[in-house]
């Protein structure tokens, strides 16, 4: 492969700039972003079966808030904090992807 | 007084001075840290008067930049003998309160040294880490120290237990040891652990992240995999240390000492607890607890890929390792994570003579970009690596579902499995029975007037042929379809049956897992 001289970046490691070349994966990583505790995130692609609580609802950490169907398996999903439901982003029958926030929870 | 009691009294006042580490101001920093002293936590850890400190009076060599003139008590280390639960276990403790617990050429030698000595006595090696890092102005003999460590870990590695425990930064070169070794411990709020700390991110990546958030203990409990047990207080993390050094033996050459033969003492009735539905989860921590002496099971990794349950039991009083699905997170499935968690217990269960037991009820592995992206095929490599590998006895259970892949994966019979048990509620088949109908009957469904009733009608067709023990059993890759009622009594005839159990494999340097 030939390398043009202006494939090269720079590139800082321990406080020196090196020039070099990155990698697809490098660039494309994705950025770090702080999860918040209180909201509850789907971990699988699937299905939302059943919402058991509502908008104002308190909640104790740990009770169930959701059957949330992926996997060929009826998943309890649990608050993860103490606290009030603050919203619901999605309904039930509704299709959701990884990481989609599902509810939210204002701790308490 | 004597010429002897007067070189007794030396003796004391020069062991007083090492003892007293890095003086007052800095134990009292320590302390404000929430952090117990070096010796404190040796002796926490060890059988009381058991301890016996080696290599109090060594001198560290650092002569440039005005090091000549500095004195570091111990040089920033304590290391010696001791026993948990009168077995013996070499051990050494970095001192925060001596210049950092920097690490220089002495200070590494002092740990070399008790490290062979664990070696050649055949005996586990403890490591509380709490160091700043490489002492820099000793340069590359700095580098050299860790790389000697780094050395005897790997050669240690399978020989005799390795412990680390991480009680205060751990950071860049620092963090290899423990990543060596094969349990690792945090504790809440004072392990810190990173290869770049997080001001280099900033400068570099512009990324803003506290050290708790990149390196802190939850973070290695519960994402990366880094670490084995979680405490929320230095005094948790020894109790639990103990633990582990209970269910495992000293050696490579030994088995670990059975105990006093207990009946499960869980009220749970093992028939209830998984359900019959496949779709439905439950913990398959309480399977376990109806199966093993106490009901006491001892889990690793409880945080990280918790779709996948390992750790320590004990059956008739004898160390089992347990692996087993957990369908209450991610359904169960395989995936990188739990594939190298599984695949790594299985290693030290066969290096150390504790025999496996695997309880499977898996849909499969897990799709999805990230998890091939990731590379999910040499990581779920390596547990079909691990469990051909192994020659100690190996025992599958299956619950329910042992679908595809994951069925070869969970210990089959064609991995070298010695017993393989299914419950009547086991579903063995090439995939899940939608899927399977799917493809199997495409064309009828697709010809069909209603094709969701010929799909169901299909599904229900394919449920009877496939999803249960029988056909496997059949061919005979199932020795028994067994009643729930019947695991524990089953499982303890195939340990009593496979104790003298002998299986060779070819004479070769290493072998290649998919690292």
């Amino acid at each position: 492969m030939v390398m043009e001289e202006n494939d090269y970046v720079d590139f800082v490691v321990t406080a020196r700039h090196y020039k070099t070349r990155l990698t697809k994966k490098y660039m494309n990583r994705p950025v770090w972003q702080k999860q918040l505790p209180e909201d509850v995130v789907s971990a699988l692609p699937g299905t939302v079966i059943r919402i058991m609580v509502k908008p104002g609802q308190q909640v104790e950490m740990g009770e169930l808030v959701m059957i949330h169907e992926a996997m060929k398996m009826l998943n309890r999903i649990v608050a993860p904090v103490t606290g009030v439901v603050k919203e619901i982003y999605v309904r039930e029958g509704d299709q959701v992807g990884k990481h989609h926030l599902m509810i939210k929870i204002e701790p308490k | 007084m004597t010429g002897l009691s007067k070189n007794i009294q030396a003796l004391r006042e020069k062991k007083a001075v090492v003892e007293m580490g890095g003086g007052e101001a800095a134990i009292e920093k320590q302390v404000a840290m929430g952090k117990l002293t070096a010796r404190e936590r040796i002796l926490s850890l060890l059988d009381q008067g058991s301890f016996n400190e080696y290599d109090m009076f060594v001198k560290h060599d650092g002569r440039d930049f005005g090091m000549d003139k500095k004195e570091f008590p111990g040089d920033g280390v304590v290391t010696g003998t001791g026993t948990i639960f009168g077995a013996p276990v070499c051990i050494y403790a970095q001192d925060f309160t001596v210049a950092g617990g920097s690490l220089g050429l002495q200070h590494a030698r002092k740990i070399t040294k008790i490290m062979d000595h664990a070696l050649k006595m055949k005996c586990p090696i403890i490591g509380i880490n709490d160091s700043g890092g490489a002492r820099i102005q000793e340069g590359v003999q700095a580098l050299a120290g860790y790389g000697e460590i780094f050395y005897r870990n790997t050669i240690s590695s399978g020989v005799i237990p390795q412990i680390s425990l991480i009680l205060g930064p751990c950071a860049g070169g620092a963090v290899y040891s423990p990543a060596l070794t094969d349990f690792v411990f945090v504790v809440e709020n004072i392990s810190k652990m990173f290869i770049t700390g997080p001001n280099v991110i900033k400068t570099v990546l512009g990324e803003d992240i506290s050290m708790e958030d990149l390196g802190g203990a939850r973070v290695h409990a519960e994402i990366t995999g880094n670490a084995h047990f979680y405490a929320r207080s230095e005094m948790e993390c020894f109790d639990q240390v103990k633990r582990l050094v209970s269910f495992i033996p000293k050696n490579n050459m030994e088995r670990v000492k059975p105990v006093e033969p207990k009946e499960p003492s869980s009220k749970l009735n093992i028939e209830e607890v998984v359900p019959v539905d496949p779709k439905l989860p439950y913990d398959v921590r309480d399977v376990i607890k109806c199966i093993v002496d106490d009901s006491d099971f001892l889990e690793i990794q409880e945080l990280w890929a918790a779709n996948m349950v390992i750790g320590f039991g004990r059956m008739n009083g004898a160390t089992v390792g347990f692996v087993a699905n957990q369908p209450m997170v991610l359904a169960g499935v395989l995936d990188c994570d739990s594939s190298d968690k599984a695949a790594r217990f299985i290693r030290f269960c066969d290096s150390f003579n504790i025999p496996i037991i695997t309880l499977e009820d898996m849909p499969g592995y897990l799709p999805g970009v990230d998890q091939e992206h990731a590379g999910v095929i040499r990581h779920g490599a390596k547990v079909l690596y691990a469990y051909s590998e192994a020659t100690v006895p190996k025992i599958t259970v299956i619950l329910r579902k042992a679908y595809g892949g994951g069925y070869i994966a969970m210990n089959s019979r064609h991995l070298g499995a010695d017993f393989m048990l299914a419950w009547p509620t086991a579903e063995i088949a090439v995939m899940g029975p939608e899927g399977a109908a799917n493809i199997i009957f495409r064309k009828e469904i697709m010809e069909a007037e209603n094709q969701d009733a010929m799909r169901r009608e299909k599904v229900k067709e394919y449920i009877e042929k496939f999803a249960n023990p029988y056909v496997a059993a059949s061919k005979g890759f199932i020795d028994s379809v067994i009643e729930p009622k019947e695991t524990r009594s089953l499982l303890l005839h195939a340990l009593a049956l496979s104790a003298l159990k002998e299986e060779y494999r070819p004479a070769k340097k290493h072998g290649l897992p998919p690292f």
